[in-house]
């Protein structure tokens, strides 16, 4: 112990930006996030079942937004975080009957939860713009 | 007469047991079935005209679908917010936060469901 100074000026516990990221650290904070995103993006369900009840004129007022590009654009990233969010909770119940707890399980659920959420978000887009 | 081990078995710390871990796994499996059905109705009547979709939402096998999923999605959502404002908010804030947090399940639940019931028994 050669002063007080010196070690006041030592770093404290490692923190979010000295932290190399593991994959399975990044999902877990994307499956809260998402979580919370679903709570406020269910007034977008809200109003458009509101609106439909209310009659015509307020209904092609929201859809008019919603089928702008600004619109889809919400609608499009919408649609990632909810099947984000479903695909993290059946990683969930996977953990939940006691299984894929080792480390290459775990990292691989967590690959397989953002490569699945982008992919299926984009299918599913491409399927709608087709078909539709 | 409960013995005392009677009492604390599977209660834990909390004192309550894991009924809200359990409730938030029963209401994502729910969402889990009935978002997708949803999002499949939701899609198919996407941009179409208001008596289009009025027509299919009166459909019991459209409303119903989409009922459940709110009535579970508001519980599901609720014990999710609850956990987060456990987490990052303290003291006075937090109470106001947590019955907030009830408040806005409440008012998206009851205004969502009302206005598909009126759809379904006529506008």
């Amino acid at each position: 112990m050669a002063d007080a100074g010196a070690k006041a000026s030592r770093p404290l516990s490692p923190h979010l930006q000295v932290y190399r990221w593991p994959v399975t650290m990044l999902m877990s904070i994307l499956h809260r996030f998402t979580g919370g995103a679903l709570y406020f993006g269910t007034l977008l369900l809200a109003a458009w079942l509101i609106a439909a009840a209310s009659g015509p004129r307020a209904f092609e007022i929201v859809n008019a937004i919603y089928g702008s590009w600004f619109g889809l654009l919400v609608l499009f990233g919408y649609s990632w975080v909810l099947i984000h969010h479903l695909l993290g909770g059946l990683r969930h119940f996977v953990w939940d009957v006691g299984a894929g707890f080792s480390k290459p399980a775990r990292d691989n659920l967590a690959r397989l939860n953002l490569l699945g959420s982008i992919v299926l978000t984009v299918l599913l887009w491409a399927a709608v713009l087709l078909f539709r | 007469m409960k013995t005392a081990l009677g009492r604390v078995r599977g209660l834990g710390s909390a004192k309550s047991g894991t009924d809200t871990f359990w409730l938030q796994r029963l209401t994502g499996v729910f969402n889990a079935v009935f978002v997708v059905i949803t999002l499949g109705i939701v899609i198919a009547l996407a941009g179409r005209p208001h008596a289009e979709v009025i027509a299919a939402l009166r459909h019991p096998l459209v409303a119903l679908p989409i009922g459940i999923l709110i009535v579970s999605g508001v519980i599901h959502m609720r014990i999710g917010m609850k956990e987060i404002i456990e987490d990052y908010v303290h003291g006075g804030p937090k109470v106001l936060a947590v019955v907030a947090n009830t408040f806005f399940a409440v008012l998206v639940g009851a205004s969502t469901l009302f206005a598909l019931l009126k759809i379904s028994f006529g506008v």
